[in-house]
């Protein structure tokens, strides 16, 4: 006989605790660097290249696509940082309990969007 | 990777992350307290020896970890395996690809 039982897949019906959150936002902006690394090598490239690429790249950078590209793949690496922090630090049985895990989880996120809100400030500062 | 490398990959995974994460910092810590870099001034700080070594070391890192962070994901929501084998074989070129790239930035 079929079963009848209701089923909810939807993700965003369910309310999931903070270290979920960081969890997969964790995940998330691995993927995230890993597609983006040619935008990092080519800024690399330009700014190595000589005086004129250089500069030609500071010039470049100035265009809000970009900079919002960049802040995107900032954005990724210093959440991805921090949650590997958090990783790491209850790799060393530091933050394993469940509260804990809920307070780094929310340090996590808060630290993320501090530096976030400061790599947004720099960027346009500086471009 | 799969069967049996498990511990090793848990290893490398966290030895190149901690080697990355005192890389950026350091690299953007500098960057940060020398705001407005010339084109010499970044070119000479970027070329000293030991920088040099340690961006060596960061692209070799990036492949390794970039490898086991893209496996794992790989392997958990790729299942058919001829699927997966054709997408893990992208990962890891595009890993080779950076890495080739960024010694040519660095050394070329």
């Amino acid at each position: 006989m079929i079963s009848k039982r209701p089923i909810n897949i939807n993700p965003l019906s369910i309310r999931m605790p903070m270290a979920a959150l960081v969890s997969i936002s964790h995940r998330l902006s691995g993927v995230a660097i890993f597609f983006l690394m040619p935008l990092l090598l080519y800024l690399f490239q330009q700014s190595m290249a000589s005086e004129e690429a250089f500069n030609r790249l500071k010039v470049t950078l100035g265009q809000p696509w970009l900079l919002v590209l960049v802040w995107i793949f900032i954005a990724s690496l210093v959440f991805h940082l921090l949650a590997g922090v958090r990783h790491l630090l209850m790799d060393l049985h530091l933050g394993e309990s469940l509260k804990a895990g809920r307070w780094s989880a929310i340090i996590t996120f808060s630290l993320f969007f501090v530096l976030l809100v400061g790599a947004a400030v720099c960027l346009y500062w500086w471009r | 990777m799969a069967s049996r490398t498990g511990p090793r990959d848990w290893l490398i995974q966290r030895v190149t992350a901690v080697f990355m994460a005192f890389y950026v910092v350091g690299l953007v810590a500098y960057v940060f307290f020398n705001p407005g870099m010339n084109y010499q001034q970044w070119h000479t700080f970027m070329s000293q020896p030991w920088v040099q070594i340690s961006t060596f070391i960061l692209l070799v890192s990036i492949g390794f970890h970039g490898w086991v962070g893209m496996w794992t994901v790989a392997t958990d929501y790729i299942k058919p395996t001829f699927l997966r084998l054709l997408f893990l074989g992208l990962f890891m070129a595009l890993l080779f690809i950076y890495f080739a790239w960024g010694i040519k930035i660095l050394w070329g």
